[in-house]
């Protein structure tokens, strides 16, 4: 089938190779890969910080570019919650809400794309590594991802996968990351504490953003952690 | 920024860098969810328990003029005077009004966070009024002179050795840090209280439409003597603790300890239906019910929101929210702290003044997932997010997500701008990383940023075309 591969801004900017290798593993699966070449970001960001209208101003640019799209796999799970669940929110009582709506139905997170649509879970991929899973927020609870990504991870060879303690937060949490600075960077370090606790080397996740804030905090506090996204791992043999 | 919004910053900038404060929080509250999770795997369906819980208070709360009817009615039909309060003010003097018909000099109380609400300890003493907190929990931070840190553990941010401390300064009488001798020296103390007290004033966490009955859920027995000992009783609600019947108690008080304590049910479960009857040996001798409104009609007019009064008060969102365990209780500055003050404060006490609470939280939803009664709170937050920028939208704000709409949409303009100008300032950025003049100070203060990748996916996908 063709798949619409939708790229957000950190992921094209900062990550590239997680979409890199989201592409790879879609082709080697045999999918024709499409990837929009506008809009840069699903409006998340305004939506987040009560600006509906100016957020509207881009997800309606997105709308239109995925208006046939068969499916859409979005290469993060929380711009994947925004599509998916808030975009019939966002455009409640406006023109594109059918619209906002049937694109919502076709729209996966990467690795409940494969997963829960593709059937998918080996994808030959070796990673000889201690790892401990971090659940995106909006992964877990608007997406419902859960087993999917660890499903994946039982095949890869030679990993090893801890869980933490607790499922908590990273505290990104996008403009709020800026906005309460502190609170966000006391929320990274009992998620970096947990990571530690486990002993494992990766901090994996399908959210580049979070990993983002981890690998933040990792680098500046120096701490023997590395952050490496799910796709990353898959696309490794 | 509001005043309270100012206070926050400041007191959540303090206590998140406090490792002391935050490890003492994570660990009380880990232990908590161990206890929790034990007792809720004793439900047969936890997940259906909250299903039915919610609908039950869907119903209570979309008919509340039919059960707030039904449930006075009973009341009254038992000799108890009702009051209805539509401020905090009215409730106030109402409950003053009647500490003075009685002249009363001496008032003890059980653990009530509407009083905390109206601020009724302070009315009480401003009037005159000797009150004492006859909750172990809510007794300590009295004698701090400080709020309830947590609506269901008032204490739960200080060591035993705090305790001992203001024990020994207010009460001259402690004995040791020991958790048994300072209990025992704070019943001395309560007992007193009781025989004394003229008046008692209690909370309540149901109300039974059915019956006309208050319940009244606490794990001391102080409760029970706060009601059953002074000549006159009196207990102050929220309007929208009704349930319609008597055997929805039987989902909601074990829902209420599983998710407020991790208890299997708490220690006393008391209903009170009216005052002393004839024949009856005990029970005061005049029973009245203050029924508070206080903007929760507010709540019951907005559609949207309408399920922000299924809260029974539980406190679970508080202990699962990640900003609550490192910011801690006081900083929020109202009644309810946690996700469900961050949502139901700016629609109580105004939206711009308190709106910094609905924004101060990384919208994880852990709140959501662990509210037993399935308060929508995390989108919640979103919709007062949206309701106060379209009130009174930021200029700076407002401009910035303008100017991003065409950034992200037209792909030549993100390419030159972003991509390569992005580029081009991160060869200078190492000058001023970190400090004050860096314009991304407030992630760089205490992250580090990746760098713009030399090659972007975007232009890896197009020179691959």
């Amino acid at each position: 089938m063709t798949v619409t591969l939708f790229i957000p801004c950190f992921v094209d900017l900062l990550y590239p190779q997680v979409g890199i290798a989201m592409v790879k593993i879609l082709e080697k699966l045999g999918h024709k890969v499409e990837c929009p070449d506008s809009p840069a970001c699903c409006g998340q960001p305004a939506f987040n910080t009560g600006y509906w209208d100016e957020s509207r101003d881009v997800a309606v640019k997105l709308l239109e570019q995925l208006k046939d799209a068969e499916v859409v796999v979005i290469a993060s799970g929380s711009c994947g919650a925004m599509m998916k669940v808030f975009y019939p929110d966002l455009f409640a009582g406006t023109p594109h809400h059918a619209l906002a709506r049937q694109v919502s139905g076709r729209c996966f997170e990467f690795s409940q794309f494969l997963v829960d649509q593709l059937g998918v879970t080996d994808l030959g991929a070796q990673f000889p590594h201690r790892v401990t899973f971090h659940d995106g927020c909006h992964s877990l609870r608007e997406m419902r991802i859960h087993a999917a990504p660890r499903r994946l991870m039982q095949r890869v060879q030679g990993l090893e996968l801890i869980e933490m303690k607790q499922t908590v937060c990273c505290g990104f949490g996008g403009t709020f990351s800026a906005k309460f600075p502190m609170i966000s960077t006391a929320m990274g370090e009992v998620k970096c504490g947990l990571a530690l606790d486990t002993s494992a080397e990766y901090v994996v996740s399908c959210d580049s953003s979070c990993l983002m804030h981890i690998q933040g905090l990792i680098d500046r506090q120096k701490k023997p952690l590395k952050t490496i996204h799910l796709a990353e791992i898959l696309a490794q043999s | 920024m509001s005043t309270a919004a100012v206070a926050f910053k400041k007191d959540a900038v303090r206590l998140s860098a406090d490792l002391r404060h935050r490890a003492l929080i994570q660990g009380a509250l880990s232990k908590y969810e161990l206890k929790r999770d034990e007792k809720q795997a004793l439900f047969q369906d936890w997940q259906g328990a909250r299903q039915l819980a919610a609908e039950t208070k869907w119903e209570a709360v979309n008919h509340l003029d039919t059960y707030l009817d039904q449930f006075v009615r009973g009341l009254e039909a038992r000799g108890t005077k009702v009051h209805w309060a539509s401020t905090a003010q009215q409730a106030r003097d109402i409950m003053v009004g009647i500490c003075r018909e009685k002249s009363a000099r001496s008032i003890v109380k059980s653990k009530a966070m509407t009083a905390e609400e109206i601020h009724l300890n302070e009315a009480l003493e401003h009037a005159g009024f000797d009150v004492v907190e006859s909750d172990l929990g809510e007794f300590i931070v009295q004698l701090r002179e400080e709020a309830p840190y947590h609506i269901v553990f008032p204490a739960m941010h200080l060591t035993r050795g705090e305790i001992k401390d203001v024990f020994e300064r207010k009460l001259h009488d402690a004995p040791s840090d020991s958790p048994e001798e300072l209990t025992m020296v704070a019943r001395r103390v309560l007992r007193q209280k009781y025989v004394q007290a003229d008046v008692g004033i209690t909370g309540a966490n149901f109300a039974v439409a059915e019956t006309g009955m208050v319940s009244v859920t606490e794990n001391e027995g102080n409760a029970r003597l706060t009601a059953a000992l002074p000549k006159t009783m009196i207990t102050l609600l929220g309007i929208e603790k009704i349930v319609p019947r008597l055997e929805d108690l039987a989902l909601f008080l074990p829902m209420l300890a599983t998710v407020g304590a991790g208890q299997l049910i708490s220690g006393y479960n008391t209903m009170y239906g009216g005052p002393r009857q004839p024949g009856e040996a005990d029970g005061p001798e005049e029973f009245h019910v203050v029924l508070l409104d206080n903007n929760r009609t507010a709540i019951l007019a907005d559609a949207e929101q309408r399920d922000s009064l299924h809260c029974i008060r539980c406190g679970a969102c508080l202990n699962v929210c990640p900003i609550y365990r490192n910011v801690g209780g006081h900083t929020y500055g109202t009644t309810y702290p946690g996700p469900i003050g961050s949502v139901i404060t700016p629609n109580l006490r105004g939206l711009q003044e308190w709106k910094h609470l609905s924004y101060s939280s990384s919208l994880c939803g852990a709140c959501t997932e662990a509210c037993p009664v399935k308060i929508d709170l995390a989108h919640h937050l979103l919709q007062n997010r949206r309701n106060a920028s379209r009130q009174k939208p930021s200029f700076l704000q407002r401009m910035a997500f303008k100017l991003f709409a065409p950034l992200a949409t037209k792909p030549w303009l993100w390419s030159l701008l972003v991509t390569k100008g992005g580029r081009f300032g991160q060869i200078f950025h190492g000058l001023v990383k970190g400090t004050r003049l860096d314009p991304a100070y407030v992630w760089t203060k205490t992250r580090d940023l990746p760098p713009i990748a030399r090659q972007s996916f975007k232009e890896w996908w197009k020179e691959r075309k």
